[in-house]
């Protein structure tokens, strides 16, 4: 029995419910930041926001992957009492991945890309950044931006917008990916385009 | 079915009596606390001296579980039905977990237990003191009821009509 197991959502149906709309939002209008419902208490070295969306999207169908910073026994007992979902050592069959250090990022070939069957089977891909602001300037356009927006999220691996384009030559396959930080995220859907600059 | 318990209280025991200074098992003091009747439930609740902080893991939620049996004649195991069962999970400021399940829908109590499960953990003597009582007062309410069901039983017998005679 761990003595690391940490408390959930306050009040599971809303709180999921609202963050839920969070992330919604997110992908609806990527790159805008979302706040999910915030725990008082997140397992470490989750952030807040990460831990708010796997408590909301994961679920016993839905082998989630950590990376060897996040796999932790608290993060693992977090998981498995609170969500109930397996956590997997193999990347291309997780539903969900957690990237809590994104130094270790080595592209997203690893992860499952679904296939022309059923393309939304790849994996969503959670990345935790020092911030969502403060960084170098990305310009985003696709689906759910009128022309085009700017992000600037601080930390991301250098070789991230390489890794980006090569995945959005995977299209309808590939994964999505929410960029987290502390409570906020925001949200890069596979359809998105992503360029250095203005 | 009796049989079964038996043994596995037997096996249970000595192991369970290193982990937690308690003669019983886990198992079977979150049996004792289920099914005890509520008055004297809530008389042992009563006799803590002090209230333990805690906090919630899991609110005391209300839910169903799918209850399976053999019941079919084949030895399959079959769906007999789902009932209303409540959990709750609670952590002592010391950090002992506690898990709470009960039959039916009273959160309040299914938080109790949580709260005992912890304590006895981290005390067996405990659990010896209260569980005894609770079981008692079990037994006792059973034995009443099935004795009043007895009283209202009927023996059915045929006599011989003689219609192959």
């Amino acid at each position: 029995m761990s003595t690391d197991l940490l408390p959930g959502f306050d009040d599971p149906v809303r709180d999921s419910q609202q963050s839920y709309r969070a992330i919604l939002n997110a992908f609806g209008y990527p790159g805008s930041h979302q706040r999910p419902v915030i725990l008082e208490e997140a397992p470490a070295p989750l952030m807040p926001a990460t831990a708010s969306i796997l408590l909301t999207l994961a679920d016993q169908e839905t082998p989630v992957w950590l990376d060897p910073t996040a796999e932790t026994p608290a993060v693992r007992s977090f998981l498995s009492f609170h969500a109930t979902a397996p956590v997997t050592d193999k990347p291309e069959h997780a539903v969900f991945a957690v990237i809590a250090d994104a130094t270790s990022f080595e592209g997203f070939g690893t992860f499952g890309q679904g296939d022309h069957s059923y393309p939304d089977r790849s994996t969503t891909v959670i990345l935790q950044v020092a911030s969502l602001e403060g960084g170098s300037r990305i310009t985003l356009s696709g689906p759910g931006i009128k022309e085009s927006t700017t992000v600037s999220p601080k930390g991301l691996p250098q070789s991230f917008l390489q890794a980006w384009g090569r995945n959005r030559l995977l299209f309808p396959c590939g994964v999505d990916v929410i960029l987290t930080s502390g409570r906020d995220l925001l949200a890069l859907p596979r359809t998105v385009r992503a360029d250095e600059g203005e | 079915m009796n049989s079964a318990d038996h043994t596995a209280s037997k096996s249970g025991a000595s192991a369970a009596r290193l982990e937690y200074g308690s003669e019983l098992t886990r198992q079977q003091w979150l049996s004792a606390l289920a099914k005890a009747p509520l008055d004297e439930f809530e008389g042992q609740w009563a006799t803590l001296t002090t209230p333990p902080s805690y906090r919630y893991l899991r609110k005391p939620e209300v839910g169903l579980a799918m209850v399976r049996g053999r019941t079919g004649g084949t030895g399959q195991a079959f769906n007999l039905g789902e009932m209303t069962v409540t959990r709750c999970s609670i952590r002592l400021s010391s950090g002992t977990v506690g898990h709470g399940y009960l039959a039916g829908r009273d959160t309040e109590r299914a938080e109790k237990i949580a709260v005992l499960d912890a304590l006895f953990q981290e005390d067996g003597a405990l659990a010896d003191k209260i569980v005894p009582i609770l079981k008692a007062a079990t037994a006792e309410v059973r034995m009443a009821s099935a004795q009043k069901a007895a009283a209202t039983k009927v023996d059915f017998f045929t006599m011989t009509r003689g219609e192959n005679l």
